[in-house]
């Protein structure tokens, strides 16, 4: 394991820990108000690591659903991160123990992916270990306190923190962008979507995990029919 | 913990860790359709950008807190900051608005 990695990793993972520690906070609230316990939250919060997959659990448990019921909500919720390991599968080396993929794969969240991708081919386990052990224990001790103590703060910290993940989103896409005319229409074309089917009355029934979906598969499969990408460009990849 | 919501956790997280797992211990090598690749190359940048917008408008207490923070994001980012200095920065200008929109006769 390579220690600079690790810690380049660590420091890489600490805006993500932040705006983890908001939005897990809030689903701690969420989770106590459902009847869970400190600990049921947190656990939850550990072992999943998916926020919108997390936030629908509570209402499906809340309901008193079946275990399929739950299990299949997770699968529509989250069918992104397959696409978003489809994507990680081709960062890694070849040469790399088969074993980390077992690791990586327990931290395929949409923030750490984001991190994982703006890192250099290839990918350093060492790397996504740093990124998951800065920003998950965000993720569960958000949760533990909101769960324990959330109706006691004022909500204008995690509304302000609410903001910081969308904002290293945007920092992450805006330099590819400005080099790379195809990505910038990919963004543009991207965010113009989701627009439509969050407002739009008709489609704004769809799940936002399987509206992702749909508009990663249209957007990236248009722009790879279109704009395929050159081998140069291929051997440096976003 | 009561042995209903353990099975309840178990089961979610299960599914979740599966969809995580299988692309990356199934594809171990590297793709050689020029379509696929580039289909892949573009996945981060459409999969960031919907869970971006119009998400970040209602991240926060308000759509003007929001907005404000999506502008001092948009305009550090293009200015090339770094991704922590993005994030705090539009977290302060969330923070600032919230504090300061309600003392203003608006």
């Amino acid at each position: 394991m390579k220690k600079n990695s690790f810690v380049q990793g660590l420091r890489d993972g600490l805006p993500v820990c932040l705006g983890y520690f908001a939005v897990s906070f809030a689903f701690g609230i969420q989770a106590a108000g459902i009847g869970l316990t400190v600990f049921e939250s947190a656990a939850m919060s550990a072992l999943n690591v998916t926020s919108a997959g997390q936030f629908a659990a509570l209402s499906v448990i809340a309901a008193g659903a079946s275990y399929i019921e739950l299990a299949f909500t997770q699968v529509v919720i989250n069918l992104r991160y397959f696409l978003m390991s489809c994507a990680l599968s081709q960062r890694l080396s070849p040469k790399m123990p088969f074993a980390h993929r077992f690791g990586i794969a327990y931290g395929v969240t949409d923030e750490i992916f984001a991190l994982s991708v703006t890192h250099p081919a290839p990918l350093p386990p060492a790397y996504s270990y740093g990124l998951i052990a800065c920003a998950v224990p965000g993720w569960v001790a958000g949760t533990a306190l909101g769960a324990a103590a959330g109706r006691l703060f004022p909500p204008l910290l995690t509304n302000a923190l609410g903001v910081a993940i969308y904002g290293m989103f945007i920092a992450i896409l805006v330099p590819p962008a400005k080099e790379n005319r195809a990505v910038a229409v990919v963004v543009l074309v991207s965010m113009a979507l989701s627009a439509v089917m969050t407002w739009a009355p008709a489609l704004s029934g769809i799940s936002s995990g399987f509206r992702i979906i749909l508009i990663t598969l249209l957007v990236s499969g248009a722009a790879a029919a279109l704009k395929p990408i050159s081998e140069e460009a291929d051997a440096d990849a976003p | 913990m009561r042995p209903e919501i353990l099975l309840y956790i178990l089961v979610m997280a299960a599914v979740t860790y599966l969809i995580r797992l299988l692309p990356l211990t199934l594809i171990r090598r590297r793709i050689e359709s020029r379509f696929l690749r580039s289909f892949l190359y573009y996945v981060p940048y459409a999969t960031l950008a919907a869970m971006t917008f119009p998400a970040i408008l209602t991240a926060t207490g308000s759509t003007v807190s929001a907005a404000l923070g999506f502008a001092a994001a948009l305009i550090l980012a293009f200015s090339g900051r770094s991704l922590m200095t993005v994030a705090v920065c539009a977290s302060v200008v969330v923070l600032v608005c919230e504090l300061v929109m309600p003392v203003l006769p608006l």
